[in-house]
């Protein structure tokens, strides 16, 4: 069996989730095997989403002692649901949880391990993973020496398609308790908006920002392209009150939309290292010579104070938006 | 209080990647090697609690004795002590955690602190497989972090926003950018972690779980073009253009 650790949110299949069920189930069909999707927590209304997107099996883990998430106990739970049901591959989407139990739960199993993997196939019956290194400066492929394969799939990157599949369901035991560590309390997210990593567009901006308060040019903008705004380092660093969480670059997220804006980023390499996995590259840059334009899809060399305002009238106009 | 931190050595965020004539490592040709920058915010959290409530920091590598750089800045920043398990640094996260594992056993450490991930290999694997070894718990990219009596409570990131995380000491806490602000050695701390010595000793024998079989550089991009005209034309132009041939909207 190929095993996906699933994640559920208002009662919904997180889109990530989807997307790694869907190359699970590729790699399912393509060496013989079944899919199952492993949903743990309080309540796993919403798991059957999962037949949607091909699982033949949904296994529950469901218990008040899993209402918050514990690193230790999630990770017990899906390591014994792989050694429950004899799953030689185990997949999750690359977000915090499953950067957080995916590695624990390998250890656990003594299984190599993949994160944020970019591409996935089975050679000679086990998983082969390429993902990026040097943060997208090198593309690594990666081998496993263990009986068990480990790897988390990095948002947007695998297509989510709808493919029916059984989706018998079936109840896995809850641990009792007694865990090592457990979450508390979630702090307000900023804003409701949604994390980098899964934005389809990002509109980032650079020292050429010249103040934080100027990224409310940015916000109107991607507010009206349904985007999410992102910043350099040199922005962040600047001391204009920037979070670290909107860094984009090799110390900051590692992102791959469908389209990234950079407003104001000449392209120092530790930026582009961060976004150049990104399908659609626009800069916008008064400096004609700034390496981001090497990379760039389309350019704009202009005053970014003049260009964007311009940009966000005319989404308007043209009633522009993802979605 | 007993901490142990581990540290990295990575190349440089501005270097140049280049393929070795193996085919599947990095050519270090040219490499400017520091401190994984996490590792940074790792050892300073060490040295302010050790600061604050009085604490024994020992800071570690896995690697070769070119490793020892690391150790000795950390010696300089404020580690008490430095251990090099040395190895050939090519083991996976797992074989490290392992090898750090075996270490660790049995010598008391309250808290084990690391970097959220060594930047360039960008696992983020290693502290987790670490607290899964030694059966502790973990908080993981944390950016800020307090300590009770046998207890943590720590802030981590998520996906867009953050948890509080309360956990058992002895704990694995990987540190995140945020977490605190890294000093830089003194010269004091320079001269006297010169007098100090670095303890070498022989890795425990570890089984790596993955390998990376070969190492590529990532496709050139295909050429853009530049808009031209007025501020409202190349917006109207760019937003088209992303409309009809990139399909984006």
């Amino acid at each position: 069996m190929i095993l996906v650790f699933c994640e559920l949110k208002d009662g919904q299949l997180r889109k990530p989730s989807a997307e790694a069920l869907s190359e699970g189930r590729r790699l399912a069909d393509a060496s013989g095997k079944q899919l199952g999707a492993l949903f743990v927590g309080a309540s796993s209304a919403g798991a059957a989403d999962a037949a949607k997107y091909g699982a033949d099996v949904i296994l529950t883990a469901e218990g008040g002692t899993l209402a918050s998430y514990s690193s230790d106990a999630f990770a017990q739970v899906v390591a014994d649901a792989v050694k429950a049901k004899g799953a030689t591959v185990l997949l999750a989407a690359a977000t915090a949880v499953g950067k957080d139990v995916a590695p624990r739960t390998a250890a656990r199993l003594a299984a190599g391990y993949a994160s944020d993997v970019t591409a996935l196939s089975i050679v000679d019956g086990k998983l082969q993973a390429v993902r990026p290194v040097y943060a997208g400066k090198a593309f690594a492929t990666t081998s496993f020496a263990s009986a068990v394969q480990v790897a988390t799939t990095r948002p947007n990157v695998f297509p989510a398609a709808e493919k029916a599949g059984a989706g018998a369901v079936e109840a896995l035991a809850a641990p009792t308790g007694d865990f090592k560590s457990m979450v508390k309390e979630i702090l307000a997210k900023a804003g409701g908006k949604l994390d980098l990593s899964e934005a389809n567009v990002i509109v980032s901006g650079g020292r050429g920002m010249k103040d934080g308060a100027n990224f409310k040019l940015l916000e109107d903008f991607a507010d009206a392209i349904g985007g999410v705004v992102g910043a350099s380092r040199a922005a962040v660093d600047a001391g204009w009150g920037l979070p670290h969480s909107m860094q984009v670059g090799q110390t900051g997220k590692v992102v791959s939309p469908t389209l990234y804006i950079a407003c104001g980023i000449s392209g120092a390499i530790q930026h582009i290292a961060g976004m150049s996995g990104s399908k659609f590259i626009v800069a916008i840059n008064k400096d004609p010579e700034a390496p981001i334009f090497k990379l760039a899809s389309y350019g704009i060399v202009g005053d970014l104070f003049e260009v964007v305002p311009e940009l966000t009238k005319a989404a308007k106009a043209m009633g522009i938006g993802t979605n | 209080m007993k901490i142990l931190v581990a540290l990295k050595q990575v190349p440089d965020t501005e270097s140049r990647i280049k393929v070795a004539a193996d085919g599947r490592s990095l050519d270090p040709a040219d490499v400017k090697w520091i401190t994984s920058p996490y590792d940074e915010y790792a050892l300073e959290e060490a040295i302010r609690i050790k600061e604050a409530k009085g604490a024994e920091v020992v800071a570690l590598s896995v690697g070769t004795d070119a490793a020892k750089d690391v150790l000795k800045n950390a010696l300089a920043l404020g580690a008490d002590t430095a251990v090099l398990l040395k190895g050939d640094g090519q083991g996976d996260a797992f074989a490290v955690a392992q090898m750090i594992a075996a270490y660790v056993k049995d010598k008391g450490f309250d808290l084990i602190l690391c970097g959220n991930k060594g930047l360039g290999g960008d696992n983020a694997a290693m502290g987790p497989m670490l607290a899964e070894l030694l059966g502790v718990a973990q908080a993981n990219v944390v950016v800020k972090l307090e300590l009770g009596e046998g207890t943590f409570t720590a802030e981590r990131e998520t996906d867009g926003g953050s948890e509080l995380v309360v956990g058992a000491l002895p704990a694995v806490i990987t540190a995140q950018k945020g977490l605190n602000e890294p000093r830089y050695a003194s010269l004091k701390g320079i001269m006297a972690a010169k007098k100090k010595t670095i303890e070498e000793l022989d890795a425990a024998p570890a089984v790596a779980g993955a390998q990376v079989s070969a190492l590529a550089l990532p496709p050139e991009r295909p050429a853009g073009r530049k808009l031209e005209g007025e501020p409202a034309a190349q917006a109207q132009a760019l937003l088209q253009a992303l409309k009809d041939e990139a399909k984006v909207f």
